[in-house]
């Protein structure tokens, strides 16, 4: 009996060991996990500012031996190729996502759903291939379009799932509200249930918009990339990222340092685009509930 | 008898499950109109019938609905909804307009424009709704500010802004207080003037109160129909009398 | 069927009793649900289209010759696609477990003023654009790999046939580890909603029967089997499609050497680095093969991924 209580309490204290050592496992990796974030930002930040003044925001870049100069035109380039992905990325898929929310409750509905998840998979770098093939090859030259499509590809999936997601948590009261006054179905939907929505929809193009603007891999041969300043659609566009890939490759360590700067302007980029959002979506009425 | 809405065999189905079995009644006008019965029994998907709102939660209609003699089961459903207002269960305001634009909403989606006869027939509704006084000078605030019963008065009003000739409530008060019932019951009173009113509930005292004529609904069936009074005194059906003695449901 | 349709839409009565401006909202946003399921198709015949050219030269030999010479115009894909497969597993197999211990430590022992900011930090650190990875790749991993990692594993385990060869920086262990830090916040996120949806009640039943909080997470993960291994494989098709970061340091060298300091090559890489370069029709034929393949297999990973990941939702949703 007392051996058996020996043994019980030695297993006792092994389980508390073990649940300590687990336990303390999770917060290590939670530190690694965490560090190469915190490099990231470190080394972006640090390196990148030394560059950062105005002319990099209003000047073109410099050739080769000359120090100095911007990316006036990776940044303009930048905002048009997500403005064509949005432009057509963000209408396709708010419709396709409320097609699924109101209309969707059936086999073909499943379906889309499904392949709009596998789409949202599909790697950048295929979706620009299949942007090459479709625009770059019947065009016969690179351009911004050809970019700005792969672009939209990519968003489509991320704006039809949240744009679904979100209309689905408008109550059916609101919807049953509108119809009950005669409102017609599309404009309750339209007015009243994607007005509600409306929020939380940006959100999701906002995603959607701020990973487009880190993409490169679809840009390469897309819209491949130009040392001049150009805001034609149909010619090839420089853009932020496609300058730090070029950049950050060259042997020349005045580049490399512009590549740094390159990123974050980037990723104020980004941070500018999530905050203008916030501000865009900021209700008229404060809710209760 | 003077008959706004007449029905005719009507038969509801979610899917292939019968939901209200052939039923015909006559509902006369500017008369109120109270269906009572057990849970379950298809009094609120008779309701939603009338202006072809059970279509929209993928249920199917057979049968005839006549309004002042015209089948609204071969009409437009957003003309349908637009002649028979319905008051829900649960106030449900539109979250993101203001007061004016809840009531302004019918119309206002609908194409009119008259800023100024917009700002009469609001004042107008809210009078009639009973909430003028109270969100007067408040018109642009939201209007989930309000209270539950101030809510539904607002939707009542929003309801009336259309311009509807029937209006159908399904149990307008069974989420609000008792004082704020009171209120909607006068109102009831009040709107059978100028509306002709089908209204569901599960109160009996309710029914008795603000109700002509009282229809007794179970299991899909419509078991007994006449005068409020009549129904709540003398029932002729067994199934009737037990359900208002409380003896089920 | 079809017919009825159509004669029902073109009799008289039709519009009498449906809103026609319902009816076509509907097919409005039917025809953008559409879309997006015709795009998938359109994807995967434009690559084919685009490839036949290789697939009629090369056959299956393509997958499994390997050499790959642009110069000649033989294109063998095996050692490419043995990179993108030795690196991508690989970077699963160390994320794997951190992953894992983010999730939990995320969903089951993070105080709330911590999990918050703690998953906000994740996710940002998936919203990384891969391109900035790769910067810092270049100038800091691969640095640091060279000087430092790389030097010390062919010192203390140069009898292993991974770690031999010139400490080169560029290769398979920059891009693995690169890798492993950009699935890691994907494969936790995920696993934390897994575990996250797991009843509360699994857990207060071990706990009440005496387990330690280990071994109540334990049950936990036993019974997320499923989406863990779910988020897995969209961890591993994130990894097989990721394109700049692994471009910038794997050394872009088609070639299989077990050694994990010598250059490699994946799929994606090939494609960055080689298309706008490749002059013959050809080689361009070749390369939309290679990103034909990439489609395949991604495609196939995620539709399993999200079966299981669905499935477990169903099942729960049951319970």
């Amino acid at each position: 009996m007392e051996k058996e209580l020996a043994t019980f309490k030695f297993r006792l204290w092994r389980r508390k060991i073990t649940n300590f050592v687990m336990m303390g496992l999770t917060v290590v990796a939670v530190l690694v996990a965490i560090i190469p974030l915190i490099f990231i930002f470190y080394y972006t930040i640090s390196k990148g500012i030394t560059y950062l003044n105005l002319d990099f925001f209003i000047q073109m870049p410099k050739p080769v031996g000359e120090s100095g100069g911007g990316m006036a035109n990776a940044i303009v380039g930048t905002l048009i190729l997500i403005g064509i992905g949005g432009g057509i990325g963000i209408p396709v898929g708010i419709m396709a996502g409320t097609y699924l929310s109101e209309f969707g409750n059936n086999k073909f509905g499943s379906l889309v759903r499904f392949l709009t998840d596998v789409l949202s998979g599909v790697p950048s770098i295929v979706v620009g291939v299949v942007a090459y093939t479709l625009v770059v090859v019947p065009m016969k030259h690179f351009s911004a379009l050809a970019g700005g499509i792969a672009l939209a590809i990519l968003m489509i999936p991320t704006i039809t799932r949240t744009t679904e997601e979100i209309i689905k948590l408008v109550p059916h009261s609101l919807r049953e509200a509108g119809l009950a006054l005669g409102i017609p179905k599309w404009k309750t939907t339209l007015l009243i249930v994607l007005k509600t929505a409306w929020k939380g929809i940006a959100t999701g193009i906002l995603l959607g918009l701020s990973r487009a603007a880190g993409e490169t891999a679809p840009l390469l041969f897309t819209a491949l990339g130009n040392r001049f300043w150009s805001t034609s659609i149909f010619q090839p566009i420089a853009s932020l990222t496609v300058y730090i890939y070029d950049y950050a490759k060259a042997p020349f360590e005045d580049w490399n340092n512009q590549a740094w700067t390159a990123a974050l302007v980037l990723i104020l980029l980004i941070s500018l685009l999530s905050l203008l959002f916030k501000i865009l979506t900021r209700s008229k009425y404060k809710t209760n509930r | 008898m003077d008959i706004k809405l007449s029905v005719k065999n009507l038969e509801a189905f979610y899917g292939k499950n019968k939901v209200l079995k052939s039923m015909t009644l006559d509902i006369p006008r500017n008369k109120v109109i109270a269906i009572i019965g057990p849970s379950g029994c298809g009094k609120s998907t008779f309701l939603r019938c009338l202006n072809r709102m059970h279509e929209v939660v993928g249920g199917t209609i057979r049968g005839e609905i006549l309004l002042d003699g015209d089948d609204i089961m071969k009409k437009d459903p957003v003309d349908v909804r637009r002649k028979l207002g319905m008051v829900f269960q649960k106030p449900n305001p539109f979250p993101t307009m203001s007061i004016f634009n809840n009531v302004a909403a019918g119309l206002k989606f609908n194409g009119y424009k008259n800023k100024k006869q917009l700002g009469e027939i609001v004042e107008k509704s809210l009078k009639q709704a009973a909430l003028w006084e109270e969100v007067k000078d408040n018109l642009n605030q939201s209007g989930i500010n309000l209270s539950g019963g101030q809510q539904q008065r607002l939707c009542i009003a929003r309801t009336l802004a259309v311009n509807p000739e029937v209006v159908l409530m399904d149990e307008p008060a069974s989420a609000l207080d008792p004082i704020s019932t009171t209120k909607i019951e006068d109102l009831i009173f009040e709107l059978k003037k100028d509306y002709t009113i089908v209204i569901v509930t599960h109160n009996m005292q309710q029914a008795s109160r603000v109700s002509d004529y009282t229809a007794f609904f179970y299991l899909g069936e419509l078991i007994e129909y006449g005068e409020t009074k009549k129904i709540f005194t003398s029932p002729l059906n067994k199934q009737t009398e037990d359900y208002i003695r409380g003896r089920f449901g | 069927m079809r017919r009825k349709w159509v004669i029902r839409i073109l009799s008289k009565n039709f519009f009498k009793n449906h809103n026609p401006g319902d009816f076509l909202f509907e097919r409005l946003t039917m025809f953008f649900a559409l879309v997006v399921f015709l795009l998938i198709l359109l994807m995967g015949y434009e690559m084919y289209d685009g490839s036949r050219m290789s697939i009629d030269k090369f056959g299956w030999n393509f997958l499994v010759n390997s050499e790959w010479d642009p110069v000649q115009e033989i294109f063998g894909a095996l050692p490419i696609i043995y990179g993108t497969l030795v690196s991508s597993i690989l970077a699963l197999v160390i994320a794997l477990p951190l992953s894992l211990g983010v999730a939990v430590f995320l969903s089951e022992s993070a105080p709330p003023w911590l999990e918050k900011p703690l998953s906000y930090l994740v996710e940002l650190l998936a919203g990384i654009p891969s391109v900035i990875y790769g910067l810092w790749g270049i100038f800091v991993l691969v640095p640091w790999i060279r000087n430092d990692v790389e030097p010390f594993l062919s010192q203390h385990l140069d009898f292993l046939p991974f770690f031999r060869g010139a400490p080169y920086g560029f290769g398979m262990l920059a891009a693995i580890l690169i890798l492993c830090v950009m699935i890691l916040p994907i494969i936790s996120s995920i696993v934390r909603d897994v575990l996250k949806s797991v009843p509360q009640s699994q857990r207060e039943a071990a706990l009440a029967l005496g387990a330690t909080k280990w071994e109540s997470i334990k049950i936990v993960l036993l019974e997320a089997k499923p989406g863990i291994l779910g988020a897995t494989m969209l961890g591993l098709g994130r990894a097989i499609g990721e394109t700049m970061a692994v471009t910038m340091v794997i050394g872009n060298t088609a070639k299989i050497s077990l050694s994990l300091f010598d250059p490699s090559y994946t799929m994606a890489s090939v494609i960055a680095n080689e298309f706008t370069e490749a002059t013959s029709d050809l080689y361009i034929s070749s390369l939309i093969e290679l990103a034909l393949v990439l489609f395949v297999i991604t495609v196939a990973i995620n539709a399993l991924a999200r079966l299981l990941v669905w499935s477990l939702e169903r099942k729960w949703k049951k319970n």
